[in-house]
């Protein structure tokens, strides 16, 4: 049997940097403490969001000279990536591995944008060039690509948490094509007042939270990988008379059922406003599931790839068949994918 | 294993081809200084024209440069788009609509439940973001305004404004790879088609001129404070420029089965990326190479057949002699024969648009059977081991490959073929 199977798992996210603290705070099944973020001007209610607390250890990465000054999200795509690479990083640069690279993310490096843009409106003649190339959509892409020296295809995506998924359909492409060896697919965001001031325009109970998630998918099972992606569904844009619930429904009716014992991991995250659609779809779900945004917060790309590294991972712990993640963006589209476990002595 | 579900045909897993097919354009749109459409951009690039004017879209006093390919806006063209929507759309919106429509009325396609749609940019809608922000700060408790903003900044949502616009839906794919996003996206469109993932796909790039990028490529210094003069020994930076352009791609067969008016056909992609550095390439260009020569695999042709080099040509000192370099390399002893041009002195740097209207310029070049010329070239950089086409010239044109390169490293080459 022929296929594409999960080779690695990475996240970081405000449980922590690594999928066993992800995996630790799904398991609580509470919410992880929010912080405020004071917003310039208005001090009447400050802005709550779920950072990523400092890691134990300084990443090695940081060393990098390419690293020194790079932006949080970038920091979360490094250390993602790393953790679901996990010895493989070694065989990229010798040739041995030939590592296609994808990285999707909603609002990129929001932190320098702002600084960067702040800096222009003050003095554009003393704004500073260190900053803006950070805040380029591609350069946590370009900053991967440097430091595991993958000169292979590396595309960044650019949508709403949608795109993570429409991410590990292209890579299973570039897989099934042989066009690479190994596919890295990494989501992730980073937290700032100015975005989630921006998110409490839509919804007032939604956290925005920071962080990253990495697939690392090759084809057929290596080193007793079970885990396989079976299906990613076509992504149901939002538009014209295909409303956001319509848009869900349809992504769920183009996703196989699956008997029990299944999991379904939802984006649903505690909030009236945002779950309506996604909830009233998947009213009927019968089997377990799971919510990592109640608990991490409202994360965007790296939310959907949490959903998949936790489906996953869960997959290959746990007396599930299979496991559909349901991911219905904020903005553009919804889709869903599904993983399945295969007993290895099949390949 | 016992109740494992079959696997479903949906965007993953997709049912392949067993042969490549072939990709033809059947619909071009392009929007840049140098007017709307394709007719006054035809003439502009064949005789080299130069639409560098002061920029009026935001403040630049302070800035070491004021000019930019600035593009006039026509009035938007009539689609299902309601006035209120219309009304919403920011300038890279009304770009991208623009081009999009142009391609769509030539392609005579009509509304679709099964049109991918590929997408270059690097900044969306940023002037809605800048707008967004000096609101935030300036008046920090006047939210009016702010959630359209934030709505319609999202490049997502610039592809949404063209699947509402012309009645259709489908994967909808936006690639951000710096100053390869536009090459990049129109690639991955010819790849879905090549290997039959889709039988159309509407794929191009779009970019406007905003402050935040103004400055920054100034702040870098990589703006020219003369001239943009690309492959000239005296260039000293690039221009800014802004804008879009839109192809409606499908397969040979679909046109043919329709009868469709083939305007040339895409027969190479290569994509390679480049580690050296964030912000400047590999001196050799290393990469550059990978992608040109990865370009030429797919499309079974040898450097030689290549008639026109549509070059990245920024104009920057770095730019410029890495892709001489890698020119050189490539093309070995035929690079003696093989024209190349800039058209980045035309109508500036258009960034996540440079590829797809570079696209769109080799098409015109193919179907004219001219060459473009990089009009502001003086003295050709001796580092160039290949004629530099400086005044505008006829040619009989077969193949013609078109270089993107990015911030970033992403490194992007396409070759089109003149269809008879």
């Amino acid at each position: 049997m022929s296929g594409v199977f999960i080779a690695g798992l990475g996240a970081v996210s405000p449980a922590g940097w690594t999928v066993a603290s992800l995996r630790s705070a799904l398991a609580i099944g509470l919410p992880l403490p929010a912080v405020d973020l004071p917003r310039p001007g208005w001090a009447r209610r400050p802005l709550s969001v779920r950072q990523v607390p400092p890691p134990e250890q300084r990443p090695a990465f940081v060393t990098h000279p390419r690293l020194r000054r790079t932006s949080p999200v970038a920091h979360h795509t490094l250390s993602a990536a790393l953790e679901a690479l996990g010895v493989d990083a070694a065989l990229i640069s010798s040739g041995a591995l030939t590592l296609g690279i994808i990285y999707c993310t909603m609002n990129g490096c929001v932190n320098y944008s702002r600084r960067f843009y702040d800096e222009v409106l003050k003095d554009p003649r003393t704004a500073s060039p260190l900053l803006f190339p950070e805040t380029v959509f591609n350069s946590p892409a370009s900053h991967l690509g440097s430091l595991l020296g993958a000169t292979a295809v590396n595309y960044t995506l650019v949508g709403d948490a949608g795109v993570f998924l429409q991410g590990l359909a292209l890579a299973a492409e570039w897989l099934t094509d042989g066009r690479v060896g190994g596919c890295l697919v990494v989501g992730a965001e980073e937290t700032d007042w100015l975005l989630a001031d921006a998110l409490r325009l839509f919804d007032r109970q939604a956290v925005a939270a920071a962080g990253a998630g990495a697939i690392y998918l090759r084809t057929g099972p290596e080193r007793g990988a079970a885990v396989r992606l079976s299906a990613v569904t076509n992504p149901h844009l939002f538009r014209a008379g295909i409303p956001r619930r319509h848009a869900a429904q349809l992504a769920r009716e183009e996703i196989a059922f699956n008997p029990p014992p299944a999991l379904l991991c939802d984006g649903l995250q505690g909030s009236e406003r945002s779950d309506r659609d996604e909830r009233e779809v998947w009213a009927d779900w019968t089997g377990i599931r799971i919510s990592p945004k109640r608990i991490l917060g409202e994360g965007f790309t790296a939310a959907a790839a949490w959903q998949c590294v936790a489906a996953a991972d869960m997959l290959g712990r746990e007396p599930f068949s299979a496991a559909t993640v349901s991911v219905v963006g904020c903005h553009a589209q919804a889709i869903a994918g599904q993983f399945i476990k295969t007993n290895p002595t099949e390949s | 294993m016992a109740g494992q579900p079959s696997d479903i045909v949906v965007l993953f897993p997709v049912s392949k081809s067993a042969h490549p097919h072939r990709v033809v354009v059947t619909g071009a749109g392009i929007l840049t200084a140098l007017g709307a459409g394709w007719q006054p951009n035809a003439q502009g690039f064949r005789a080299g024209r130069v639409a560098m004017r002061p920029v009026s879209l935001f403040p630049v006093d302070r800035q070491r440069i004021g000019l930019a390919g600035e593009a006039d806006l026509p009035p938007l063209p009539s689609t299902r788009l309601g006035a209120r929507q219309m009304k919403r759309m920011d300038r890279a919106a009304t770009m991208l609509l623009f081009a999009a429509h142009e391609a769509w009325i030539q392609s005579g396609w009509g509304p679709s439940d099964d049109l991918p749609l590929v997408l270059g940019t690097t900044s969306g809608g940023m002037m809605l973001g800048e707008t967004y922000y000096r609101q935030a700060i300036q008046t920090p408790d006047l939210r009016r305004g702010q959630a359209e903003r934030v709505h319609n900044y999202l490049a997502q949502r610039q592809g949404l404004n063209l699947a509402d616009a012309f009645g259709f839906s489908g994967p909808m794919t936006i690639i951000a790879n710096a100053c390869a996003s536009g090459a990049n996206a129109i690639g991955h469109a010819f790849e879905l088609l090549r290997r039959g993932g889709a039988r159309r796909v509407l794929t191009g790039g779009y970019d406007a001129l905003s402050q935040v990028v103004f400055g920054g490529f100034d702040s870098l210094q990589a703006l020219s404070p003369t001239r943009c003069r690309p492959f000239d020994v005296r260039r000293d930076g690039l221009a800014l420029g802004e804008g879009a352009a839109v192809l409606a791609l499908e397969t040979l067969d679909s046109a043919r089965r329709r009868d469709a008016l083939i305007l040339g056909e895409i027969v190479g992609y290569g994509a390679a990326n480049d580690t050296h550095h964030l912000t400047q390439p590999h001196p050799q260009g290393e990469a550059a190479v990978t992608s040109m020569s990865a370009a030429c695999t797919c499309a079974g042709l040898s450097p030689e057949k290549i008639d026109y080099l549509n070059a990245h040509g920024t104009g920057t000192p770095l730019n410029d002699s890495a892709e001489a370099a890698a020119i050189n390399k490539w093309a070995g002893t035929h690079a003696a024969r093989l024209p190349v041009s800039s058209t980045k002195s035309s109508i500036g740097h258009l960034l996540g648009a440079a590829g797809a209207v570079e696209t769109v310029v080799c098409l015109m070049a193919l179907q004219g059977q001219w060459l473009p010329p990089t009009s502001t070239l003086e003295t050709p950089d001796p580092a160039c081991g290949f004629p530099l086409v400086q005044t505008p010239a006829d040619a009989a044109l077969e193949y013609a490959l078109t270089n993107s390169f990015g911030f970033g490293g992403a490194n992007a080459s396409l070759i089109l073929r003149r269809h008879p």
